[in-house]
């Protein structure tokens, strides 16, 4: 997805890591235990006296824990810079920002790419498959470990929104505000059918190897670089594809043959080339399966209210994007209805954008002056300075 | 409604520290009057994203919807009032949403143009033409009122819905709201706006009434 607009660097930043010990394993939704979790995250601006006002941002499918500041791998401002930093919509002069690299991801937090404790060597499939529900219960663990009993709010876009939807549902008492941005209550058929054309992307790369790459010193880079080829064509909407690139060309006259003629094909194939740097096929093959996995009304008898029945003092916030199809409203639209008939206080805009579903990344306006004002009240009634 | 006098009336009407639903809140004006003076738990509904981008900026929780069926997914009684502001008239099913705001409401406080107004009835009259006044100051291409009816039409879909009038001001712009009885053919004549406090009929546990309902010189001045 898109970076950020701004680099700033964020006084307090900080990048850490905490492992849990084998007495403490990580109980998962299929069964299994993790032991020795490790979780990465950054942190930015203070934590007060009395722990009250401490954010949860919660990162999306292919981001990682670096936020804010400058990103030390890439060198780029981190994916919400635009939002994280002193005097912006996620003060750091008033609030103490976490931002943890999901379960299952490559970013530090365990993963599939981690040594199996049981055997010393790399998971790969032998990782067990998790859910949203098991990132959320990794990242109750990490809070317990820094002695945060109540977040003054837990805020994520598309994966990260829909992991605030499970705070929402599984620690209500432990949020006092919440902000969802471009998610949805569930995969859809939609959803669930472009992560399988990636993930056989990535299955049918021979470099794969079962999955078990990584003892062959090999990355099955062109299969994962296709899956975030056709990913990336779902955060972006037609109108912004076709004002970006049209049918413009990257040379004078075609080609007469397969390479990118099309400017839309080389920004295509240099997304998919970008990320095969950063990110590690297998842990796209299991994130996606937790997305596709994600069914909130399906955990609780099929109706949604009854997931946000604990919700009824939270103050929420839902925002969609006009133009995003990938969550497209009607998906947002569905949340809030039910979190009004949990009785709950929400909040819900649809913001008008041709960007489409990678919008919750960019600049809005809108987005920020809605956040700014949805943060202060919630900071004054929570009696925060 | 240039001033928006029924604002000044709502905020007399509205016990502190109620629940309450605004419906087409607009920007929040009236939602933050609500909210700072009187202490409501006050939530709006608001159809264009402009004025719930307004009004979430203001720190106010704002949904965007639309009236005619959003208001079906709020519980039963999840507030102690239920506002339309000079709404009803704009809306698609303004039986059905009037019907709702007292299903998920204790009490409504509904204000309309009256379509009914010496005024209005005269321009028709004379000039053959839509009537153009303080409370209708919009020409017809242009106005957002597709249901536009007299205090008598009201009244008697009140009548029809079971809903008890407790209490109706006349509204006039850049004057004090005066109380009157809606059911006299007087009062459809002058009435250049109406405010209406709406109950179910016969509900007995509607809650006590707002302090000053009984009072209905101190309500509207």
């Amino acid at each position: 997805m898109s970076d950020g607009e701004t680099a700033a660097d964020v006084a307090g930043a900080g990048s850490e890591s905490i492992r849990f010990p084998a007495s403490q394993p990580l109980r998962l939704d299929c069964g299994a235990r993790i032991a020795g979790l490790e979780i990465a995250y950054s942190t930015y601006g203070a934590l007060n006296a009395d722990k009250s006002n401490a954010v949860l941002v919660c990162h999306a499918l292919t981001m990682d824990q670096h936020a804010a500041g400058t990103h030390p791998r890439t060198g780029k401002p981190g994916w919400w810079a635009g939002l994280i930093g002193p005097g912006k919509p996620l003060d750091t002069d008033r609030f103490y920002i976490i931002c943890a690299n999901v379960l299952g991801g490559c970013s530090g937090t365990t993963g599939p790419l981690s040594p199996d404790p049981a055997t010393g060597e790399v998971y790969g499939l032998k990782f067990p498959v998790i859910t949203i529900g098991d990132m959320v219960r990794a990242q109750a663990m990490l809070l317990d470990a820094l002695g945060i009993e109540k977040l003054f709010a837990v805020i994520g876009g598309s994966m990260g929104g829909m992991q605030v939807l499970q705070w929402a549902a599984d620690y209500p008492e432990r949020l006092f505000s919440a902000v969802c941005v471009a998610a949805a209550a569930h995969h859809s058929a939609q959803n669930i059918a472009f992560h399988e054309v990636g993930r056989q992307a990535i299955m049918a790369d021979p470099d794969w190897r079962a999955g078990d790459y990584a003892r062959h010193g090999v990355r099955p880079e062109k299969g994962l670089a296709v899956a975030r080829m056709a990913a990336h064509i779902t955060y972006l909407s037609e109108a912004a594809l076709q004002r970006k690139f049209g049918r413009g060309l990257q040379r004078d006259g075609l080609s007469w043959g397969f390479d990118a003629d099309f400017q839309v094909e080389s920004y295509l194939r240099h997304q998919g080339a970008v990320f095969v740097d950063r990110f590690d096929a297998n842990s796209y093959l299991y994130i996606t399966r937790a997305l596709d996995y994600f069914d909130l009304a399906g955990q609780h008898g099929g109706s949604l209210a009854a997931a946000f029945a604990g919700a009824r003092d939270l103050r929420l916030c839902v925002f969609s994007f006009s133009s995003d199809w990938l969550y497209p409203t009607p998906e947002s639209r569905h949340i809030v209805r039910a979190l009004n008939a949990a009785g709950a206080r929400a909040s819900f805009v649809e913001i008008e954008t041709d960007k489409g579903h990678d919008a919750f990344l960019l600049d809005e306006p809108v987005l920020h002056e809605a956040l700014t004002g949805f943060f202060s009240s919630a900071a004054l009634a929570r009696g925060l300075k | 409604m240039n001033g928006r006098e029924d604002f000044r009336e709502i905020l007399r009407l509205v016990r502190p520290g109620a629940r309450v639903l605004d419906v087409g809140c607009g920007e929040g004006e009236l939602l933050e009057m609500l909210v700072r003076q009187k202490g409501v738990d006050g939530r709006g509904l608001e159809i264009s994203s402009e004025g719930v981008s307004a009004c979430l900026a203001r720190g106010l929780a704002v949904v965007q919807g639309d009236a005619d069926s959003d208001l079906d997914y709020f519980p039963a009684r999840a507030f102690d009032y239920a506002i339309l502001s000079q709404t009803l008239p704009q809306v698609r099913q303004p039986r059905h949403v009037l019907s709702e705001l007292l299903r998920i409401a204790e009490r409504a406080i509904v204000s309309l143009p009256n379509f009914g107004h010496w005024r209005v009835r005269l321009d028709l009259l004379l000039q053959g033409r839509m009537p153009l006044t303080h409370a209708l100051p919009t020409p017809w291409w242009e106005t957002p009122n597709i249901h536009l009816c007299t205090v008598r039409d009201f009244t008697q879909l009140c009548d029809v819905l079971g809903l008890r009038i407790e209490a109706c001001a006349a509204l006039a712009n850049g004057k004090p709201a005066r109380t009157i009885d809606p059911t006299r053919p007087s009062a459809n004549w002058r009435a250049e706006s109406a405010l209406f406090l709406l109950s179910r009929a016969g509900s007995a546990d509607a809650g006590p009434a707002p302090a000053a309902a009984t009072a209905k010189a101190d309500l509207f001045g």
